[in-house]
Order: structure tokens, then sequence, then C-alpha cells
């Protein structure tokens, strides 16, 4: 559905986006996730067909964005970072207007347009001039303009930017509504926003991608090792250096204690499952055991792991872009 | 930016024409229109008046003289429009301004260049909805004319001519006005080079005596007032017409092709 492949976007010697590939298929949620001034605006631009590309080209729902920017610009909807709306307009009249430059049949804009407003809950303020709306509902237009001819593919930069918990869990819903027959990718730099309605995530760091994955296997790709969380009761003995002894653990470090009661955490060889060993140890030392569980990497931890690494080495990064 | 694709003109049209009628809209929905289409009928009337003051001794002392009569269109039309010109030169800047410069601002410009839209329809758009508002305020200027026809005995075809001339005129200072707001983001910027590109397009043959015989032909050529003269006197000279439209043809073409390069240039 969307395919880019070694984009590369330079402003004069600025290079904002570095040789960017990766794909997105049917009815999947892409999330773009990266720090401001990543470069996820300008692929997305690109995408959209708002700039041509320096190097490298987008394919979008089948037709190249630089060579046929019409056929792919009928299929697609976009959401800029800043809502494109006519202050002077009303809402509903802005979203009339737009059903007619992309080609919404007249005998079916009517229908659309009400269609939209509803599905984006801005049917109570449809005759509201948009310069007078709040951010909220400004950013609810704009998502409305982007789905008024029900394009096959929806780009949306930072689409919940502005809007309020309420808002932002609505939004999120009607996106992941929408997943199922519409290819999406959203941009955004706030982390929980991409576990929760991505099915992929592609992360950018100074205008090159540094991890493409699903949520899940990326948390579990990041570990080198896997990690054990234990806490148990063990007052006086060294818990420790047991559990250390055991097959298959590597590592064993003591992360908090207070008083009798410790916490460690116990790194293993990956794709070995230690916890029946783990448990079965500690009950035949007579230790209480309070609390056994995987540790897994927040999309925070990952996200500053990749983005740091990146800066670090930028041979790894490169691998990962390969991806 | 090359486009393979096949000249569709229903759509096309129904694309200028929806980008068009959103820009006129957009004038009349800001004070933009108000103001314009006010100043302008508000000058207009001040020289319609003051050269009708100006005429009507001129045919009184004509009458007493007993000579031969005084021409309505020759001496009071003609002047009034050529004089209008000026007024144009003023107050069409500020209907360009925005044009372009006010998309780029508020960032709209993204929703046009992401829809499926060719630059060309959205540049032929915004020029025709420009066009239809210069057109409003030349109609102001029809019920001056219709008094003439109610006292007076006017030739019409003249008339009609000077409007066609009008029209082009006007619409080589729009062409001029989309490319200088195609160039920035900023209004007052646009608004000021419009202006000094018009008055040097109006005052660029003032130099022309001085000048060699190649030189002169040149600047007067170039003049975009000039060109009217023979408008007013009813003639459609192809000379005239073919300078005309292609001037504006060229404003449409660098337009697009400014607009393409500030893609490039993102």
């Amino acid at each position: 559905m969307i395919e880019v492949q070694h984009l590369t976007k330079r402003y004069g010697p600025f290079t904002a986006v570095d040789d960017v590939s990766f794909k997105a298929e049917r009815g999947e949620i892409l999330g773009f996730l990266g720090p401001n001034g990543a470069g996820k605006t300008t692929t997305m631009r690109v995408l959209t067909g708002y700039m041509p590309p320096t190097e490298g080209k987008a394919i979008v729902a089948g037709y190249d964005v630089l060579e046929q920017p019409i056929e792919a610009k009928r299929r697609t909807g976009y959401l800029p970072e800043t809502p494109p709306l006519y202050p002077d307009m009303t809402a509903r009249d802005y979203l009339t207007f737009c059903a007619r430059i992309k080609g919404v049949p007249r005998s079916e804009r009517t229908s659309r347009v009400g269609a939209v407003m509803e599905r984006t809950r801005i049917a109570d303020v449809a005759d509201k001039h948009c310069g007078k709306l709040s951010k909220g509902y400004r950013q609810r237009v704009g998502l409305a303009q982007a789905l008024l001819h029900n394009p096959e593919v929806l780009i949306l930069d930072e689409p919940t930017a502005g809007l309020d918990p309420k808002q932002i869990i609505e939004t999120r819903e009607l996106i992941k509504e929408l997943g199922g027959d519409h290819t999406i990718i959203l941009s955004t730099h706030i982390l929980p926003e991409v576990s929760q309605t991505c099915n992929r995530i592609v992360i950018i760091n100074r205008g090159r991608v540094v991890a493409v994955d699903t949520p899940d296997n990326l948390t579990a790709r990041l570990r080198g090792s896997e990690t054990m969380y234990v806490q148990l009761d063990a007052l006086g003995a060294d818990a420790g250096n047991a559990l250390s002894t055991l097959p298959g653990v590597t590592r064993v470090s003591e992360s908090d204690r207070r008083d009798s009661i410790i916490g460690y955490e116990v790194e293993s060889e990956s794709g070995r499952d230690i916890r029946r060993d783990l448990a079965a140890s500690i009950v035949g030392h007579g230790w209480g055991l309070l609390e056994l569980r995987p540790m897994r990497l927040s999309l925070e931890e990952i996200f500053l792991q990749v983005t740091t690494e990146d800066a670090a080495a930028p041979e790894a990064a490169v691998e990962a872009s390969v991806e | 930016m090359r486009r393979r694709r096949k000249p569709q003109w229903r759509p096309a049209l129904s694309n200028i024409w929806a980008i068009a009628q959103k820009e006129l809209k957009g004038y009349f929905a800001s004070p933009i229109a108000y103001i314009v289409i006010g100043l302008f009928a508000l000058m207009f009337g001040y020289f319609f008046y003051a050269l009708l003051v100006y005429f009507d001794r001129q045919a009184m002392q004509m009458a007493a003289g007993g000579g031969q009569s005084v021409n309505v269109n020759e001496q009071l039309i003609r002047p009034v429009f050529l004089n209008a010109n000026v007024i144009f030169l003023f107050v069409l800047p500020m209907v360009t301004m925005r044009i372009y410069a006010e998309e780029k601002r508020s960032g709209t410009i993204e929703l046009l260049l992401t829809s499926p839209l060719t630059d060309f329809q959205i540049i032929a758009g915004k020029f025709a909805g420009a066009m239809a508002l210069y057109a409003a305020m030349l109609a102001v200027t029809l019920p001056h004319v219709a008094v003439l026809f109610w006292f007076g005995n006017p030739e019409w075809i003249p008339i009609v001519v000077t409007y066609l001339g009008l029209l082009l005129m006007g619409g080589c200072f729009i062409s001029v006005g989309l490319l200088i707001s195609s160039l920035t983001k900023n209004q007052i910027v646009a608004v000021m080079a419009t202006f000094t590109v018009f008055l040097m397009l109006w005052v660029i043959n003032w130099i022309a005596s001085f000048t060699g015989p190649t030189t002169q032909a040149v600047l007067n050529y170039l003049s975009i007032t000039d060109h009217l003269d023979d408008f007013t006197r009813g003639v459609i000279d192809t000379k005239h017409l073919v300078y005309y439209v292609s001037f504006i043809a060229l404003g449409l073409y660098l337009t697009m092709q400014s607009v393409d390069s500030e893609r490039w240039r993102g």
C-alpha cells in the first residue's frame, strides 16, 4: 500500500530525511515515532506529494507520488501538522469545498460531508467559522477533511496534538476503527499512543530509521537477553548467589531492598524460560516468593535506547534501517 | 515536474471553478472585497464627477461659440477610464497580495497541494477568482455610464470595447500580482513589490522620448496602460490583444514555475 524506498530529502546542506525505507501493508496502522525534528513531517510531506524527494521514491496505493501525483493524491487523505483550515469558512462550507477539490461526485457531497462530520463528532460546530473553533475542534475538522473522499491511505501528522484526554481517546478509537479498511501512517512523539493504536512502529531519529517492528517485537528484540524480576522474602540468606547458580542464568543483580524483602533482576540466555526453575529453587530454599514477572522495556526505554544508540553508533542505525 | 496525465477537461474545469468560487467567497468573507470595491467606487466617483464638470463647461463653451457639438465618448468616457487606470494600479495590489501569501502563512497551501489538483488548476482558479472581484469593481462604473445614456447619446460600441480592454489590462496586473504573491509569505512585501512593479509598468515609457527609436518602441510596447488607448477609442487591434493575452499567459506560467520550484526547495 505504502512503500518508501531510499528516501532522502535535503534542504540545501541540511539533510532532513536520510535514506529512509519502509513499507506498510493494506489495513495496517503504522506509527511514525521520533523526537521533534526527526524528519517525520518531511517524510509525510513527500508521501502526500506536497514536496518531491531529493532522492529515492515513494509509492502510495500503487502510484509513484512523483510520476503520477494526481492518482496518488486521489487515494490519500492527509492531516498536516497544523490543520489547513480557512478561518472565514464554516466547517460545513470548508468540508464541502474540500469534497469538491478531492473529486467527490456532486451527488455524494452532502452525504459524505454529513458522514465525516458524524464520524469525527463535529456536527455540533458545522455552522461555526473555522477560525472560531477550539484547537480540538480544528484538529477534528482537519481529520474530517482527510476522510472525505474515503481514501485508501491516510497520513496523519500528530492527529491527537492539542486534544484533551477524552478527545484523544475518541480519536485513537476512530483511528483504530479506520485501520481495518484504510492504511494509516500516523506520526507522534507521544509513546503510549503508538503502542495503543499501531500495528507496527517506525522509529526515526535525525532523519534515519533506527527501528521498524511491531510494538511487541520491538520490546523483545531490543533486549539482548530475557530478564525476570523476582521479589522474595529471604531474611539473612544470600539469595542472589543462589539464584546465579541456576542453569541458564547469566547475571543476577539486586534492584531494590526493603528490610528483608529483596528484588532481583535475573538475566538469562535468550529463548530460555527459567521461570519454573527459578520458582522451584526459591521455594526449595524456603524463601517467600512475592513476585515473579518478566521485565520488558517500556517504549520510553526502547526509544531512548535506540535514539541514543543511533547518536553513539551510526553504523548500528544503518543496519536497523535495512530491516 | 512532468505530469503524464491525459487532459480531462470536465474535472479540470470543475476544479478551477471550485477554487475560483472559494477565492471569491474569501474576498467577501473578509473586509478586503468591501474595502477595495468601496475605495474604488469613491475614487472613481470623484474622477467621474471632476471630468463631468469639466466636460459640462466645455460643452457650454462649445454651444455658446456655435461650433461643432461635443463628443461624449471622446471627451468624457475615454478620459474617465484612462484615469481609472491609476486607481486600479493602487487597488489591485491589495487584491492580489493575499492570494498565495495568505495560503502559505496559514498552511492551507498544504491542502491545495496535496489534493488531486494540478498547479495549473490552482493558479487558474485563483486568477479567475481575482478577475471576478475585479469585474465586480468594474461593475461599479456601470451606473455612471448608464447616467450618460440617460441624459446623452453616447455610442455603445466603444464603451463595450473599453470594458474589454480594461478586463485585459486588469488581467495583466492580476497575473503579475499573483506571481509576486507566490514568491513570498509576507503580505506587506507582496503588496509593496506588486505596487512597485505596477507603477514601473505604468511609467516605463515616460523616458521613451529621450531614448533612441528602438528603445522607445520597446519601452512603449512594455507599458501596460499604453495598450489600453486604442481600446478606449473603440478599436480592437490584434497587436494589443496579443500583448495582453501573452502578458497574462506569461504571468501565469511564471507563477506555475514559482510554485513548482517552491516545492523543490521545501
